[in-house]
């Protein structure tokens, strides 16, 4: 291989690779709780941005406090030392919240519609929660080391043009998303409390008449999702900064994720997260400097080579949304079975 | 449904509601001034028509949208697109290519279309589809690029767009109803077929790219650099001030106050009387126009509602199955109701940015465009339109009074903390943030203890005559 193939290659990981990879496995952690609520409780929750913002909130919270007693744990950030407290103060809120709200209506076997729009109320109390206690602009809680591999590093490495970077919260985020999910599939798989999920997600009825107990079911669907939400958080506000705002929007490729997959399937939902962020990134990336190396001499092209400029991030999902909706509404994978 | 409610009650209900409603704006003119007042309840008047067109889809239909947001924008680009000025030197620059792009878009759209309806399912038409798409736009950007470059480069602090028609912008809420309509006709085909949370889903979606779409192509209505200074349906405060009718109006309201002033005070207190009332009567204006078409959209929502139609729509709403047993085509229908819902909603946006005089794309969010219209319809009464305008009025003054009384709440609950405690800053600072808590209380409450809403459904029953 020749030198530009390779830089062509470089270029493509750095800008495409890695930060498709590390989107794709925050919303996929994302996507994994909207699918779990939609398999097990059966609606659309509206409020799982804002769960993902509260739990991050608790995380920064708990690392400062951690931070200001001067116990860190670099080069890993602290935050992953305040993770267990939050993710377990977290998961008591979100059993609360099931406990006051949405037992009422599942005991009345309400319609999904008043299910979401209980969940749009539960969004708007959560939204006002972290604006009250955080406010809400940007915060920053990372410390600990910022790069696994430096741009310059990587040059100076190799002797290559162009350089690959990848941050410490990127290969967390990576590595954290693998093991996560093989927990979860393990989860599912070969406990008995998983099957019985997986069996009341199948057939609510068929379920109840083996003796499976809904409560306990519902109960630990919102505490994989309260952990899985929190952890989602805590990687996205790590690997950009945490804004409350910027949660709330995250749950629009979140379900684009979860639907695109297919929804109620876990791996529907990996899947859907990975395909959504790869679309995002790579449909609004400029495509002129990779060509330059990919192609022949004189073949590269003049303009920048963007399909779609940057600030249609967030409607790329949307537009896949809608795609996947007319052409095959149930996803990828066929939906609703855990 | 209301069986603890007899409909003979509804209409005292109603009365006593509104009257209270009444009364707290009537507090709020005393308590703050006569200006805030007006400005919540014109905002309150466009709130309302917004529930009044959520309240079409879901209280007569049950469809699920919350995609109000981007049909609210679409009003607001259709008061740009009326009201300013054409630039005659962006046209020049880039208006031809301009065409022939958005020619070309619609040519690829349709063929898209075509393939998919003529070539039977398969791998064939899904190949098909991809040529002839990427053909489109392949053909599409040579054009558009250079277009949209040369019309941003048009003295772009100032215009960089290609303008408007230059007509009165009250015409632009008739043309803003028509753009949600033709989007909601286009997101309705789509989308319609979804189960209830699906289609909300595809609805918020939909709402984002619309929005995405305004904030970015510059050519259209500037984009985030914002188009201010709309023309005005209603005079001018300046103009009024210099209006000699208009002083002596002011000065024969206010003449006993005058009388007994000596001459300069008189003066003094007579032109802070004229700045006051020509705010005022601005406001009332405004109001006039907005009261005006609320009610002939209220009318024509209960007319439609009364009418076969409408209860063909809460057949539907509440037996799919059996209303298209009985012939009627739900498909349609759900079409139909959700392009009525949508173009009220483009309605009340066009007022709305009419009444800001500037679009400010950045400003359209979710929470304040969508969600709130949601516990407004909710709050009010889902299904019935009394009850929608109703909700529109009390959750917009709860929300913006949320505030003050939020941060005199603290202020007065903290007041046993020392001054420059940091906890107290905070939360003085945080106080505004209460009215979106609020707002998640009061709609959680109401769906909780009150699901039908303040003014519940009217269920007629032959009985009932």
């Amino acid at each position: 291989m020749d030198t530009d193939t390779i830089n062509a290659i470089v270029l493509f990981s750095n800008f495409i690779l890695v930060p498709g990879m590390t989107y794709g496995a925050q919303l996929a952690l994302g996507a994994l709780g909207i699918t779990l609520v939609f398999g097990v409780l059966r609606f659309a929750n509206f409020a799982h941005g804002d769960m993902m913002a509260f739990g991050t909130m608790i995380v920064v919270m708990i690392t400062w406090w951690f931070q200001s007693l001067g116990i860190t744990i670099a080069p890993l950030p602290t935050a992953l030392l305040a993770l267990p407290l939050a993710i377990v103060i977290s998961m008591s809120v979100t059993l609360l919240n099931d406990r006051m709200i949405f037992r009422y209506y599942r005991k009345k076997r309400s319609s999904p519609s008043t299910f979401v729009i209980a969940s749009t109320g539960v969004m708007f109390v959560f939204n006002g929660i972290v604006r009250f206690i955080i406010g809400p602009d940007d915060q920053r809680f990372t410390d600990g080391e910022r790069f696994i591999i430096k741009a310059r590093e990587f040059k100076k490495m190799t002797g290559l043009d162009e350089g690959l970077s990848i941050k410490v919260s990127q290969g967390l985020t990576i590595v954290i998303a693998i093991i996560l999910v093989a927990a979860l599939f393990w989860f599912l798989q070969r406990t008995r409390t998983g099957k019985a999920m997986r069996a009341f997600s199948d057939n609510e009825d068929l379920a109840l008449l083996s003796g499976i107990d809904p409560e306990r079911v519902v109960a630990i669907t919102w505490i994989i999702t309260a952990a899985l939400a929190t952890i989602a958080g805590t990687l996205y506000g790590l690997d950009k900064s945490f804004k409350p705002f910027t949660y709330f929007q995250l749950l629009l490729p979140m379900f684009a994720s979860a639907i695109v997959g297919g929804i109620g399937n876990p791996v529907g939902a990996i899947v859907g997260g990975f395909v959504i962020a790869f679309s995002e990134v790579i449909i609004t990336y400029a495509y002129k400097k990779f060509l330059i190396y990919a192609v022949p001499p004189g073949w590269a092209p003049d303009g920048l080579m963007q399909l779609l400029s940057t600030d249609y991030k967030f409607a790329v999902s949307f537009m896949i949304l809608v795609l996947v909706l007319l052409i095959r509404p149930t996803g990828i994978f066929k939906g609703k079975v855990i | 449904m209301s069986a603890s409610r007899p409909h003979l009650n509804s209409n005292r209900r109603a009365v006593m509601a509104f009257t209270l409603m009444a009364g707290l704006l009537i507090l709020v003119g005393f308590a703050q001034s006569w200006s805030v007042a007006m400005v919540i309840f014109n905002l309150g008047l466009i709130s309302a028509v917004m529930a009044l067109g959520i309240n079409i889809q879901w209280g007569y239909a049950g469809l699920f949208n919350v995609g109000t947001m981007g049909f609210a924008a679409l009003g607001g680009v259709a008061a740009v697109l009326v009201s300013k000025p054409p630039v005659p030197e962006a046209w020049a620059a880039g208006g031809a290519d301009l065409g022939i792009a958005l020619l070309i878009a619609g040519g690829t759209l349709a063929a898209v279309i075509i393939a998919y309806r003529r070539i039977p399912k398969g791998p064939m038409r899904t190949i098909a589809l991809v040529v002839i798409f990427v053909a489109g736009y392949t053909v599409f950007r040579p054009f558009f690029d250079p277009a949209v470059a040369a019309i941003e480069a048009v003295n772009p602090a100032s215009t960089g767009y290609l303008g408007g028609l230059g007509l009165p912008i009250i015409l632009s809420w008739v043309v803003g109803g028509l753009f949600a309509a033709g989007a909601a006709w286009v997101v309705g085909k789509i989308a319609l077929g979804l189960r209830a949370d699906y289609l909300a889903i595809a609805t918020l979606g939909i709402a984002e790219i619309i929005i995405a779409i305004i904030k970015n192509e510059d050519w259209l209505t500037r984009g985030v650099k914002n188009v201010a200074g709309l023309p005005r349906p209603v005079p001018y405060e300046v103009d009024l001030q210099q209006n000699l009718t208009f002083i002596r109006v002011v000065e024969w309201l206010h003449s006993d106050t005058l009388a007994a002033l000596a001459t300069d005070a008189r003066m003094a207190r007579l032109d802070s009387f004229i700045v006051e009332s020509s705010s005022i009567f601005v406001k009332l204006c405004y109001a006039g126009l907005f009261s005006v078409v609320l009610l002939i959209i209220l009318t024509l929502s209960v007319r439609a509602l009364n009418s076969p139609w409408g209860r063909m729509m809460r057949a539907i709403r509440d037996n799919e199955v059996a209303a298209s047993a009985m012939g009627k085509n739900v498909t349609k229908r759900h079409l139909q109701v959700f392009v009525l819902g949508s173009a009220v909603v483009g309605i009340a946006g066009a007022m709305l940015t009419t009444l800001d005089g500037q679009l400010t794309p950045g400003t359209y969010n979710p929470l304040r465009f969508t969600f709130l219209i949601w516990v407004m319809v909710i709050v009010g009464g889902s299904g019935n339109n009394v009850g929608a305008v109703l909700g529109g009025f009390l959750i917009w003054f709860l929300w913006v009074e949320a505030e003050p009384v939020g941060v005199w709440l603290i202020t007065n609950g903290t007041a046993w903390m020392d001054a420059a405690s940091p906890i107290r800053a905070h939360l003085m600072e945080s106080a505004p943030h209460m009215r979106i808590f609020t707002m998640g209380v009061i709609l959680l409450l109401v769906i909780r203890f009150h699901p039908h809403g303040i003014l519940p459904e009217v269920v007629k029953r032959e009985d009932d005559k």
